[in-house]
């Protein structure tokens, strides 16, 4: 069963917990284990919490996507804000690597999302927004015959 | 789950139990409490009990690591316990591992700051 959904949602921190719920519902009907399901919380948050604090600076106002995508038993999420981008992608994905220390961030986001995920994919573009797209294999999802 | 904590005193120790997700809004809302009831009753050691924490991601590596830091300067520590799988997965991740003090319940982590 294939599935794709498409979301669009305010860069305030409480929706970290909505996005969250929304990935735990979407792979819900493919019975996840637990397992899954926490791994896929985590990175959902990391990457949303990412467009918020960085990606918007913290600004209230402004648009985090989300699209989840199921194919086969393949499931891809993609964040993408319209912020404010990253010069240097590579350092920003270096464990403990972080531009706000003073916010006492740990610089893991992307350690755990490359770690949790079967691949992680950045695209950003200086003051035009910051997309991260990342697949995992879920084991639980049995690939149907066509 | 909203995160809650619950928060007990024993001499210079202080006592969370944390409850929920802490996540990125989580920790903006409790840090500025924690540091103040930190400061007030002069607190030296701190033991996180993580029994009914559903989730974690590295927005409460960061809050843990901040406050070790700070307690590592008055020669303080830090005792995590009753941890749960993912959150050490994220703590072996991070090498908080390495650093931290765990204890499987809080009465041992109570007893081995001399507070049980």
């Amino acid at each position: 069963m294939n599935n794709e959904a498409i979301f669009k949602f305010r860069s305030i921190s409480e929706n970290e917990a909505f996005a969250r719920m929304v990935v735990a519902s979407f792979i819900a009907p493919y019975d996840p284990t637990i397992g899954e399901l926490t791994d896929l919380k985590t990175v959902v948050s990391e990457a949303v919490t990412n467009a918020i604090i960085h990606g918007y600076n913290g600004s209230h106002d402004q648009w985090v996507y989300m699209t989840l995508l199921m194919e086969e038993n393949v499931l891809t999420i993609e964040v993408k804000d319209e912020g404010i981008g990253m010069n240097d992608i590579e350092e920003a994905m270096q464990p403990l690597y972080t531009t706000k220390p003073e916010m006492e961030r740990s610089g893991m986001g992307f350690t755990i999302m490359e770690h949790f995920m079967d691949a992680v994919e950045v695209t950003s573009i200086a003051s035009k927004g910051t997309t991260i797209r990342m697949s995992k294999h879920l084991a639980s999802v049995q690939a149907e015959c066509h | 789950m909203a995160f809650t904590v619950q928060a007990e005193i024993k001499k210079n120790v202080l006592l969370l139990r944390m409850h929920g997700e802490l996540d990125h809004h989580a920790t903006e809302k409790i840090r500025e409490e924690l540091l103040n009831l930190m400061e007030e009753h002069d607190i030296t050691h701190l033991v996180l009990n993580l029994a009914e924490l559903e989730f974690m991601d590295s927005s409460g590596l960061g809050l843990m690591l901040g406050r070790y830091k700070h307690l590592q300067k008055k020669n303080g520590s830090m005792i995590i316990c009753a941890i749960s799988e993912p959150v050490k997965r994220l703590f072996e991740m991070s090498g908080l591992f390495r650093i931290m003090i765990i204890e499987s319940s809080e009465d041992q982590a109570l007893m081995r700051l001399g507070v049980a």
